[in-house]
């Protein structure tokens, strides 16, 4: 199909369209791309003022620490391995593994075997067998480019950030869960309800949206901190101190995140036609029974969006985290001002680099996963008013 | 659908909503007029040590802090109506520093300094993020059609990545003689610190913001340019609109809505900028409203948090709040009486 002659453009104009577009990209992933070039490389390497540097490493190739021709062919072999058994096998697993013929938990099982399968393999079992058959092949096997593993092991195994991790995933997994399971029969019973109290209801939560959550975080802290004393005339001596407690933290996320997660899940459910339960209801199913049998079949799409964004306001929270767990429950994102207390060598901030990236990782293969989901989840709210 | 139903269904989220929102929003109001101080009293405390002919012994009167009989430090608190707002506005100063007409001492006080950035933010970035979008969504929209989707994979990077870690990133590229820092160097031939005074931070914060939100507002408009009305801009050109008259004329009024609706959500998420200073470790130079409510509450060295400053400081935060969401409430009350009608 050819475009009409008027709307063709002038080469002036497609050329800056298209250089903008380059700069933008150039822009978008430099940084990201940088940092995860920094956290391969010995301190003085990665804040060298000369960018070849950063990315050749020569002190880092120096102390014998790279790759070799024979490993990035190797590694590249891999790779493609891995992109085989991504798109062939994962699926079979999954269907696999459905335990209870339950599809979501066998996906989640599937990628997490196959995940730490991939980091096992690219983090232990390639480095122990490409090591000997370096030194036997002589000039091909020299490092080319500096690369050493070391700060991740720090971060990881000597720091103990595995620990943050599991804390992020708990938190995580947590605030999914209530927050999907919570929202979803309110966004329903918003979405079918055209009376003026359920729109009060969403300007209500539209404000709460806009609250700073430091406001609520004050509110919570001397409550959260005293509560074993205010809890005493119900629950006696059993009463919990909700401070450093982290299902405490996940019940707060849960409410912050809940007027985002209504207004979205509503604006997916008004896209369902409502003959489709109003059926159910002739057929005899209660409300709740039409929800369960009729609704929640076709709205799992809006459902693994707003998922998506509870995921990512839980993942990325600092201030909730910061100020209401104590340092044994510290998620990722706020251990990593751990850092900065004692950044007084360039090795730790080599580290601090280390953990950004390893915190990073995750959300990158989240979007290139769910990209189309994302897209989807933000243009919900707006194009559709 | 029955009243009772529609309870039924909202209940636990509203039950939530009420608990961890609405609740504490009244107990921060409440704190703010109140003050939890350690009790101290005065003890007369005689103290000798062993002289030559006699015992030298010195009496002074000394505070210390009561300790309960659960062996806790009593704490009371006390009604102290507008006191803490008092610590926190200084009027004195402020107003000494306006009859003086000198901006920089009023900065020096914490509050403004903080009030003086956030707004400031706001303002600067809310131009930039939605120009950036939609120059971004206008070249995607011009590229050919195999390319879009990696570009919107890249695009969505910088929007997905942790506030704290993305603007972190920013920073090393600079810090020290970062690779960005010795560029700079080398093209102006001059030495450059950019961690060293507050303005450069602040260029970097707002490049950083930019950065951050200029995906979402391009997703929103890319969307809306999909449904752009083709015979609209056909007639337009029939009728000898530039490209320029047809972007103005024809898109952009479209977009409107669009636009409307990214301001708004960008001048909410804006005004509680926060991360940027935790990110960038500008703390020593400019700060945020949030960032000063976080600074009181965290444990100061005696491990004390400012419980009844950063209540005040909260509720000043909240007076904002309500500016900005007077228009929006507004508008979607009209959009509700439109509907309605």
């Amino acid at each position: 199909m050819s475009t009409p002659r008027a709307l063709r453009q002038s080469p002036a104009l497609r050329l800056s369209s298209a250089s903008f577009l380059v700069l933008w990209c150039v822009m978008a992933a430099f940084p990201i791309f940088w940092i995860a070039v920094m956290s391969f490389k010995v301190p003085i390497d990665a804040f060298a003022s000369n960018p070849f540097d950063v990315i050749f490493g020569p002190t880092t190739r120096a102390a014998g620490k790279g790759l070799s021709l024979f490993d990035i062919v190797a590694g590249a072999a891999l790779l493609a391995l891995t992109w085989y058994v991504a798109t062939r096998h994962v699926a079979r697993l999954a269907s696999a593994l459905a335990i209870g013929g339950s599809q979501p938990l066998g996906w989640v099982l599937a990628a997490a075997i196959f995940i730490a399968g991939t980091l096992a393999v690219f983090g232990f079992v390639a480095p122990a067998i490409l090591g000997p058959i370096d030194s036997l092949l002589g000039p091909l096997g020299r490092p080319i480019i500096g690369l050493t593993m070391e700060h991740y092991q720090a971060v990881w195994f000597d720091n103990q950030f595995y620990r943050n991790f599991f804390n992020s995933l708990i938190v995580t997994a947590g605030v999914v869960t209530i927050s999907l399971s919570v929202g979803t029969l309110a966004g329903y019973a918003l979405a079918r309800s055209g009376s003026s109290l359920a729109f009060w209801l969403l300007i209500i939560a539209l404000v709460f949206r806009a609250l700073p959550h430091s406001v609520l975080v004050t509110g919570y802290l001397p409550p959260f901190i005293n509560s074993a004393e205010i809890l005493r005339p119900i629950f006696g001596d059993a009463a919990p101190t909700l401070y450093g407690k982290p299902w405490a933290v996940i019940m707060v996320l849960v409410s912050i995140n809940q007027p985002f997660t209504i207004w979205m899940l509503r604006s997916f459910f008004m896209n369902i036609p409502a003959e489709l339960d109003e059926a159910a209801r002739v057929d005899g199913c209660s409300h709740f029974e039409a929800f369960r049998r009729v609704i929640m079949p076709v709205m799992w799409p809006g459902v693994i969006t707003t998922g998506l964004f509870s995921f990512l306001l839980a993942y990325n929270d600092y201030l909730v985290t910061a100020l209401l767990l104590d340092a044994q429950n510290q998620t990722m994102v706020p251990a990593i001002t751990g850092y900065f207390n004692r950044e007084t060598t360039t090795t730790d901030q080599v580290e601090a680099v280390a953990a950004a990236v390893s915190i990073t990782a995750p959300l990158f293969v989240l979007v290139m996963v769910f990209q189309r989901q994302i897209v989807s989840g933000l243009t919900a709210g707006a194009v559709k008013g | 659908m029955r009243f009772k139903t529609f309870a039924a269904f909202v209940a636990p989220s509203l039950f939530l909503m009420v608990l961890f929102i609405a609740a504490p929003l009244i107990s921060v109001l409440w704190q703010s007029f109140y003050l939890t101080q350690q009790v101290f009293e005065s003890v007369e405390v005689e103290t000798c040590t062993p002289g030559f002919v006699e015992q030298n012994c010195v009496t002074e009167i000394k505070s210390r802090p009561v300790i309960g009989d659960d062996g806790k430090v009593v704490t009371e608190t006390s009604f102290v109506g507008l006191e803490s707002y008092r610590n926190l506005l200084q009027p004195a100063q402020t107003v000494a520093a306006l009859a003086q007409g000198s901006l920089a001492e009023l900065l020096k006080i914490d509050f403004w300094k903080a009030l003086r950035f956030t707004l400031t933010f706001t303002l600067i970035t809310l131009p930039l993020v939605i120009l950036v979008g939609l120059c971004i969504a206008l070249a995607v929209n011009n590229a050919v059609r195999s390319i879009r989707g990696p570009v919107i994979f890249i695009s969505l990077l910088p929007f997905i990545i942790t506030p704290v870690i993305g603007a972190l990133s920013i920073r090393w590229l600079f810090v020290g003689d970062g690779i960005l820092t010795a560029a700079l160097e080398w093209y102006t031939g001059r030495d450059i610190a950019m961690f060293a005074q507050g303005w450069t931070i602040e260029i970097l914060m707002l490049f950083y913001r930019v950065w951050h939100v200029a995906p979402f507002t391009f997703v929103i408009f890319y969307a809306g340019l999909q449904t752009v009305n083709q015979d609209t801009l056909e007639s337009a050109i029939i009728d000898g609109a530039s490209r320029f008259e047809r972007l103005r004329f024809v898109v952009i009024p479209h977009l409107m809505p669009l636009i409307v609706f990214v301001a708004l959500i960008h001048l909410m998420d804006a005004y509680r900028v926060f991360e940027e200073v935790v990110g960038f470790r500008s703390e020593a130079h400019v700060i945020s409203l949030q960032y000063l409510t976080f600074d009181l509450l965290t444990p100061d060295d005696s491990g004390n948090r400012s419980i009844s400053r950063a209540s005040a400081n909260s509720m000043l935060t909240m007076i904002g709040i309500v500016f900005l969401l007077i228009p929006l409430l507004m508008r979607t009350w009209r959009d509700h009486r439109g509907k309605a009608r």
